[in-house]
Formats: C-alpha cells, sequence, structure tokens
C-alpha cells in the first residue's frame, strides 16, 4: 500500500528522523494559514513556501503539483490551483506546505527489499533529487549499494561506511544516523519501500541570523507491505480511498484480487500464476483481457458471485472466461456461484467455463443443467471466449 | 528416487489439527505419505486424522518420539514463521511452509537462520511437492500425477496443476514437482531445486515453470545451461500480458523497471537450451521435441 508523502513524513518524525517542519492543508485558506507561520518562520532562509500536492503517483512536479509561494496571498492562490488539478486521473485534495529549503547538495538514499539476496538493501548515491533509475542508467558508478545484515540490521559501523561511500563529506554522522533512522522506520512499520529523494543538505538561519547547514529528509515515499496491515491498526486509515477504483475496495472486501485491464474479455481464475497464464492465452487467441482477477483457494459460491459483479461492472466486458482447477479450490462451489451470478446479473454475457480437479465431475454435471457453455483444455476456453467476444462461433 | 520427499520421508504436520491442516493432512495420508505425528500447542497427548497420528505440544518432542525428519506447516500467517523456527530447531532438516500472507520483513531473519541451520525450507506461500507413488507434502491434488523421470518445478500453485495435468495426460510421469512459492523471499529457490534434480538419477527431463518478476529464472536459466546441458529442459512462463508496475496477485510477481519481464526469461531460458512453450498444454510435445523418450 502506498501512502502520502505527509504520512510519510509522520512515520519518519516518529523514529527521530530530521525532516523540516510542515503542515498538510485540505482548502486554500488553510494553506494560507500554514503558509502565514512558514513565512514568518526566522529559520526560513528562502523567505518562501512550498506547497505540494499530495497524491500517490510520480511526477507531481511536471504536472504543476509543486510550487513555490512569496507571500500569504500567493500561497493561497497557489494552493487554489493545486487542488483544482487531477494529476494523471487523481483529485488533489490535501496540500502540503513547509517553508521552501535553500538546498545546497541533494542525496538519494532508501532501503528496500533485494529478492535475489533476500535481504533488505541500502540504495545510496551524491545524485540526488533526480529518478534513481536515472542515475542508473546514465552514471551507474555514482550508485552506492549495502546489505543489510538479516540478524544484526544495521550496526554503526555499517552505516558509517555507508555514509562514508556516499560521500555526506561533513554531514556523515548525520547522514549514518538517518541509514539507521529508516531501517527502524521499516522494521517498525513492516513497510517494502523507504525512499528519500532528496535527502539534502539545506541551509538555514540559525540564532542571529547565522547560516546553519543541515542533513534532512525533503521527501518521502514509503510503500507498506500488505500482508502486514492487520497488525499496525493505524495504518488503515493512512489508505488513500481516491486512488482507489471502487472496484479496488469491493474486491478487497471479499479477499479477491482483482486489476482492471484495458480489453474486453474478464477472466476469472484461482491462482494468481494460473490467473496471468488465462490472460496470455486470451491475448494468444487474438483477444484482450479486461482483468486480472485471482478468486484465491477454498472460494465459495458468495465470492465467485462477488468476482461477477467485479467483471460486469466494466461496461468493457463482452465475454467472460472463468478457469478454475481445483486443488483447495472445489469446482462445485464455483459452479453454484457462477449459476447463483448468472441469476443475478443485469447484463447478458457470454461466459465459457472449465473447471478442472477437485469436484469437477460435479461442476459438470451442475453446468450441463444450467447450460453453461463449457471448455475442457485452457486453450479451448481462451479459444471459445475469444470469438464470444466477437460475436462468432469458436 | 525423488528429491526431498519419498517413502522415507516421517512427516510432522505443524497445524494438524486445524481445519485446512487436517482436510490436506487426511489427502496426503489417503496418497501414502508417512504422517508419524502432529503438532498444536496443548493439544499434546490428543490424536489427529480419525485417530492415527499423535498431536504433541511441541516439534522437538514429536520429532524425539516418532522420529519425524520433514515438516509441512499449515499455522495461519502471524505463526508460521516462529513454526519454521521450531522445526528447524527441532533438527528438522526439510521444511514445507504452505501457509500464505506471511509479511516479508518476518521471513527474513527465519530463512537465514534456517541456512545457518543446514536445514531447506520450501515456501512459503507453496503448494508443498508430489514424488508420485511415493508422498506427496502440501496441497497438491494427487490425482493428476503419474510416476515417471520428469522433474517439474514452479514458483505458482494452480498453474503447477494445469501443467502436471497436460503432462500426465500425455503419459509422461514425474520423479518430483515441486511449487516453491509465490513470495519475494522463499527458502529454496529455482537453482536449489535444480542442484537437486540434476543429482537425482531418476529425474531425465525437466520442466520449470516461472512468472514475471526478479531474477531467479535467468539465475536458473544460466546454471542449467552449464550444469544440465545433457538434459531436456522446457519451460514457462506466466504473465507475458502483464502490465508495468502492477503486483498480480503473487508479492513476487511484479515487473519494476522493466526487469523481471516475461520476454527476458524467454530470452534467457531459450539461451539456456531451453524450449519454452506458448501454452502449458505444450508442454509434452516440446520436451519430446527436446529429445525426451520417457
Amino acid at each position: 500500500m502506498k501512502i502520502h508523502e505527509a504520512d510519510a513524513k509522520s512515520l519518519l518524525v516518529a523514529q527521530g528522523l530530521p525532516v523540516p517542519p510542515w503542515e498538510v492543508a485540505r482548502t486554500p485558506t488553510q494553506a494560507r494559514a500554514a503558509a502565514v507561520k512558514f513565512l514568518a518562520d526566522p529559520a526560513n532562509a528562502t523567505g518562501k513556501v512550498v506547497i505540494k500536492a499530495q497524491v500517490l503517483v510520480g511526477g507531481r512536479g511536471k504536472a504543476g503539483g509543486v510550487k513555490l509561494a512569496g507571500s500569504a496571498d500567493e500561497a493561497e492562490d497557489v494552493a487554489a490551483q493545486i487542488l483544482a488539478l487531477e494529476i494523471k486521473g487523481l483529485p488533489v485534495r490535501r496540500v502540503l506546505v513547509g517553508p521552501a529549503a535553500e538546498i545546497v547538495k541533494e542525496y538519494y538514499l532508501s532501503v528496500l527489499l533485494d529478492r535475489s539476496t533476500k535481504r533488505l538493501m541500502f540504495i545510496g548515491s551524491a545524485e540526488g533529487g533526480v529518478e534513481i533509475e536515472q542515475v542508473a542508467r546514465d552514471n551507474p558508478g555514482a550508485i552506492v549499494y549495502e546489505h543489510v545484515d538479516p540478524l544484526l540490521g544495521l550496526p554503526d559501523y555499517a552505516a558509517r561506511e555507508l555514509a562514508f561511500k556516499i560521500g555526506f563529506g561533513a554531514h556523515w554522522k548525520a547522514g549514518a544516523a538517518i541509514a539507521k533512522g529508516l531501517l527502524r522506520t521499516m522494521l517498525a512499520n513492516d513497510a517494502d519501500l523507504v525512499e528519500i529523494n532528496p535527502l539534502a543538505v539545506i541551509r538555514e538561519h540559525g540564532a542571529q541570523g547565522v547560516p546553519v547547514e543541515r542533513l534532512v529528509c525533503l521527501d518521502a515515499k514509503i510503500t507498506l507491505d500488505d500482508s502486514a496491515l492487520t497488525r499496525h491498526p493505524g495504518h488503515e486509515a493512512l489508505r488513500d480511498l481516491d486512488a482507489e477504483d471502487p472496484a479496488d475496495v469491493e474486491a478487497r472486501r471479499y479477499d479477491l484480487t482483482f486489476i482492471k485491464l484495458d480489453g474486453d474479455i474478464g477472466c476469472m481464475v484461482n491462482g494468481a500464476g494460473l490467473a496471468m497464464t488465462t490472460m496470455d492465452l486470451v491475448k494468444r487467441a487474438g483477444g484482450e483481457p479486461a482483468n486480472f482477477l485471482d478468486i484465491g483457494g477454498g472460494a465459495k459460491a458468495d465470492r465467485v458471485a462477488a468476482a461477477m459483479r467485479l467483471i460486469l461492472d466494466d461496461p468493457n466486458v463482452k465475454a467472460i472466461l472463468v478457469n478454475i482447477f481445483g486443488g483447495i479450490t472445489r469446482g462445485d462451489e464455483v459452479a453454484r456461484g457462477l449459476i447463483e451470478a448468472r441469476a443475478q446479473q443485469e447484463r447478458d454475457v457470454p461466459m465459457v467455463v472449465r473447471i478442472v480437479g477437485t469436484n469437477a465431475e460435479e461442476a459438470a454435471a451442475l453446468l450441463e443443467a444450467a447450460r453453461f457453455e463449457t471448455a475442457a483444455t485452457l486453450d479451448e476456453a481462451a479459444a471459445k471466449s475469444v470469438a464470444a467476444a466477437r460475436g462468432t462461433a469458436a | 528416487m525423488s528429491i526431498l520427499i519419498g517413502r522415507e520421508t516421517r512427516l510432522v504436520v505443524q497445524g494438524i489439527t486445524g481445519r485446512e491442516g487436517e482436510f490436506h493432512s487426511l489427502a496426503m495420508q489417503a496418497y501414502g505419505t508417512n504422517i508419524v505425528a502432529g503438532m498444536t500447542p496443548g493439544k499434546g497427548g490428543q490424536t489427529a486424522l480419525e485417530g492415527t497420528v499423535p498431536v504433541f505440544d511441541t516439534v522437538a518432542e514429536a520429532v524425539a518420539q516418532t522420529g519425524a525428519n520433514a515438516s509441512c506447516i499449515f499455522v495461519p500467517a502471524g505463526g508460521a514463521p516462529d513454526a519454521v523456527l521450531e522445526a528447524v530447531a527441532a533438527g528438522i532438516k526439510t521444511v514445507f511452509c504452505i501457509t500464505e500472507g506471511i509479511p516479508v520483513l518476518d521471513m527474513i531473519p527465519v530463512v537465514e537462520e534456517v541456512r545457518l541451520a543446514g536445514a531447506r525450507l520450501i515456501g512459503p506461500n507453496c503448494p508443498g511437492a508430489t514424488s508420485p507413488g511415493r508422498a506427496k507434502v502440501g496441497i497438491i491434488p494427487g490425482s493428476i500425477h503419474r510416476e515417471g523421470r520428469v522433474g517439474v518445478v514452479s514458483r505458482s500453485g494452480t498453474l503447477t496443476y494445469e501443467a502436471v495435468q497436460a503432462m500426465t495426460d500425455a503419459g509422461l510421469g514425474q520423479s518430483t514437482c515441486i511449487g516453491i512459492g509465490g513470495d519475494p523471499v522463499i527458502g529454496t529457490q529455482f537453482l536449489d531445486v535444480l542442484q537437486l534434480f540434476r543429482d537425482d538419477p531418476e529425474t531425465e527431463a525437466l520442466v520449470l515453470i516461472g512468472e514475471i518478476g526478479g531474477a531467479a529464472e535467468e539465475e536458473a536459466a544460466a546454471w542449467a545451461a552449464e550444469h544440465m546441458a545433457d538434459i531436456p529442459k522446457v519451460a514457462f512462463i506466466a504473465g507475458r500480458t502483464a502490465p508495468e508496475g502492477k503486483r498480480m496477485g503473487h508479492a513476487g510477481a511484479i515487473i519494476s523497471g522493466g526487469a523481471g519481464t516475461a520476454a527476458s526469461k524467454v530470452t534467457a531460458l531459450e539461451a539456456a537450451g531451453f524450449k519454452v512453450a506458448g501454452s502449458p498444454t505444450e508442454l509434452p510435445s516440446l520436451l519430446r521435441a527436446a529429445g525426451f523418450r520417457g
């Protein structure tokens, strides 16, 4: 699950990491009040505030979702503009307001799972503020990697080593402490990814206006492990329902994995690998899958009916392919769910059903009595569904 | 012979008194697997599977009393990592963890502990393994198998069944079929299984079922090119049509930054001498085309 920058920053602050102050505003008036406060802050070296759209997509800056303002009036105007935006299809409901930083140098630092070693790994670079994928392409030597010991974590010496390798210069102590803090944030929240880009040396006004520099987390991106959400009761409140299709919400309620695609053949399958394969074979037969849908193991009739509703809610769907290989899942349960779902459905869409494995014979009898079109193999089912979507016989 | 499990397997089932644990233990037993013990804390002294199997409070006790040498875990996600540690601490060297939905960070230290103990963990989030005619551990339906000489390894569950059924229908039996699991952190990789198959005199051909995400298929392909050059090898990769950046059900199945695509895996496998099928049903004919006469 992705969470907003402002929420990610709160999780960092909870672990003692240095993050410049910010406030979240839902209206231009709230943004103005926050701007007044940060513009009057004696530490603010630029005399400006930054206003950033809180949406769960990349490329906010290019889309006009990140802007500076030098006065309260301007902040209110800019906030109004940003709050009216839709970025990559997502409405902007909230903005983050904070002092505009005077940036001395930008770095990149993240911790994530490295699947090939089954360990957590830090990725750092002195070339921050740009996409790390870009740095990896243009200047791979500028990227530093450091694995986290699966039992010891990141001992102090390893954190120092990482800080020196990245090249924080005079700020190496802060760099090492931040690395340890990012790992704490990851472990405390069951995160998949904690990414700071930029991690920046900024200049602020200290006492008597003397400039001081410090290393801070200017931006923050955190994704949380969906499998661990239940043990962090506060995390569900961080979910952005705007960023989710209503279908996603419905799918979660019934424990279905649903991903909408652009085609016209709805697919209902048990198991992720088989669901992907079913999509692949639809494509191979000349069709386009409308979705990825895994009903999971042991699905009962009600879950099957919910899956059917999700598929039919997509107006592009012209045919449905049901492919079930019963193991834990019982074929007759699925067949009953299909029969029930068809009795309730408002739209008449041709359906091709293939059920094999556990209780397949019972399923076949039920489907035959209910006059469903069936297929023996997956290839045959794919071909028949493509023909049905085109309105031709297979 | 077979790999990982066989007639010598003496299985303890952790979580045998749960709904899933009991259902699948009965199926394993019906297939001929020697289940010597069950383990559920607080239910020591009882019996399970219609009175045929003693239940113990701890795995250590189960091992001491019954000589169990392999474990199958049906414990819910919250307790499954601990169940793996308990099995390994009790000296069990082959542990299957069927449980799905375990938080990734929980598995990282567990996989390391298993490695340090010199044990082998298969899974989590895996369907288990079957050595046809000898034993099955996990949830793979026994009926789809046939005894033979093809080794099958897969990251998936039901897709494995699909491929195995296609082999059996075509008269091609299997030495052992293993699902290694769809999570990002698993105990046994393709590469580990390939090494076992290479050393198994009864495995004379290989079927590898992969999917998008990660680089395990590429690593396995490179190794097979060098060490299994003389064996007929076929593969299938799921997710050719998956969009980038979306997690396709399995936490591990995600294409990120252009890496982990089906195309890259197919290329690597073909370069390593695998014939790659466009559909699971093509696997048997491709295997024969690759020279397999079994």
